[in-house]
């Protein structure tokens, strides 16, 4: 508990760094994904292709690789801290997760949603918009909700490049305490303390979403 | 003047040749049905006119626009054009009310208050407007396939496509939309094309039925001669075999 209370400055900017990192890398993620999920759904045979080749891409690259490429090899052509070089990491890597999660959702959307809402008069576009990636976002909640926890305990790997995160700054106070063991128990329970809400807020949009169909 | 023209056209699935030297005018404000086998291309030949299929060779021109020509802009014919399904295909996210409303708003611009009161009044003539705040899996078949007539009315269309629309539904439900088809034939200036088995119901509202087989139109005559004397030997062995069950 000292040691909670000594540190507790430097706790709470890990795990405001790690909140900020988190909320910027999910909603990047979900436009960037349901945009290559999108792509690779449409007609068009040279966005299927783009669309394949960066969810292949990002998909089967480890995370941390990812990040080291932006904190290494992009930073030296566009400034960029640790903190930005994990958090566009993590974004790029989630979103060809969530591409797959949200294209498997469309997929299972009943072809005659889109014929229905083509022969009424809608465009692609607003037909995708108000009738498909509604339903699809349902279908796909359950599996979403395991994407964005992950994300939130991926975004650890900004502790690599100094992102000044919640593992990050575990690994400075283990490091001057060494008590290891105490300080990676609060970290713990500082990730539960986003990753918990998170799960039930998902839970409950599912039941919510069940009812209202 | 005529609404819907197919000049020579030919439409291929694959190798699969399911539209064969298509010929065929309907005028404005006409009621046609169309009837043949299962698998005749019926369904093939209604989806073209709304750009729900391509053709491949000839001339489609629907409202004056040739659908074949890469120019034309598809959403504006579907705009004047609408559709009810088999299935009916009413957006599974969205309240009937919603339903009715989405397209006016989204792709006429329609005012919000007057959209709404179209909607309203087209509940109610279509008998659904104790349903409007219900979702389409509240509905019974006949009410989701009513509810869909008013979607498609609500662009105040020029003309509408009913694919099979009874075929899915319990047999006490049939009744019910096939009013509501009675009435909307009734306005003279709706050009409706129907494929449907209900020769009853093509006996009292066509003013032409025509008769396909293996994607080609064999023939095409007036409600009163076709019932009276089909021409086609395969036109009367259908006829005789719809109207024995
Ligand atoms: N999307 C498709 N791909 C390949 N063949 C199709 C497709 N749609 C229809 N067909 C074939 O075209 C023929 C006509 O089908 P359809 O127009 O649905 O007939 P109908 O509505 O008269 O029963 C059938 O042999 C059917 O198998
Ligand atoms: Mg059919």
């Amino acid at each position: 508990m000292a040691l909670l209370q000594n540190n507790f400055p430097t706790f709470l900017q890990g795990f405001g760094y790690t909140l900020l990192s988190s909320i910027i890398a999910l909603i990047g993620s979900m436009i960037l994904g349901t945009g290559f999920a999108i792509m690779q759904i449409v007609p068009q045979k040279w966005a299927q292709v783009i669309g394949n080749v960066y969810v292949q891409v990002f998909r089967n690259i480890p995370l941390l690789i990812i990040t080291f490429f932006f904190f290494l090899v992009v930073s030296k052509y566009v400034k960029m801290s640790g903190f930005t070089s994990g958090t566009v990491a993590l974004m790029l890597y989630t979103s060809a997760f969530i591409a797959e999660t949200v294209r498997a959702g469309i997929l299972a959307v009943d072809g005659g949603q889109m014929e229905g809402a083509r022969a009424n008069g809608l465009s692609f576009g607003q037909a995708m918009q108000y009738i498909i990636l509604p339903q699809a976002f349902r279908i796909a909640l359950p599996s979403l909700g395991n994407q964005f926890i992950n994300l939130v305990k991926n975004s650890s790997i900004l502790a690599f490049v100094g992102g000044l995160d919640l593992m990050y700054q575990g690994n400075m106070v283990a490091a001057n305490t060494f008590d290891t063991f105490s300080t990676y128990i609060i970290v713990a329970i500082f990730y539960l303390i986003l990753t918990l809400p998170l799960s039930y807020y998902i839970q409950h949009l599912e039941r919510k979403l069940k009812r209202a169909l | 003047m005529s609404m819907i023209e197919f000049k020579n056209v030919e439409k291929y699935y694959g190798n699969f040749h399911a539209l064969k030297n298509v010929n065929l005018t309907i005028d404005e404000g006409e009621t046609v049905v169309l009837i043949g086998p299962s698998g005749s291309g019926k369904s093939t030949l209604i989806r073209t006119v709304n750009g729900l299929e391509e053709i491949e060779e000839g001339q489609l021109l629907v409202n004056g626009f040739d659908l074949h020509d890469p120019k034309t802009d598809m959403n504006r014919i579907r705009k004047n054009v609408g559709m009810v399904f088999q299935h009916f295909n009413l957006y599974d996210n969205k309240t009937t009310l919603e339903n009715v409303m989405l397209a006016p708003r989204l792709v006429l611009k329609r005012d919000e208050a007057e959209n709404k009161k179209l909607a309203m009044e087209l509940l109610e003539k279509v008998g659904l407007a104790d349903k409007a705040a219900n979702m389409p899996s509240e509905l019974s078949g006949g009410q989701k396939q009513r509810a869909a007539i008013a979607r498609s009315l609500a662009m105040q269309p020029k003309a509408l496509l009913f694919d099979e629309p009874t075929s899915a539904l319990d047999p006490e439900m049939v009744g019910d939309v096939l009013d509501v088809m009675r009435d909307i034939a009734k306005d003279s200036s709706m050009t409706m094309l129907v494929v449907t088995h209900e020769m009853s119901f093509a006996k009292a509202v066509a003013d032409r039925v025509i008769f396909m087989a293996e994607g080609e139109i064999l023939e095409d005559s007036t409600t009163k001669e076709f019932f009276e004397k089909p021409k086609e030997v395969r036109a009367q062995k259908f006829l005789s075999q719809v109207e024995h069950h």
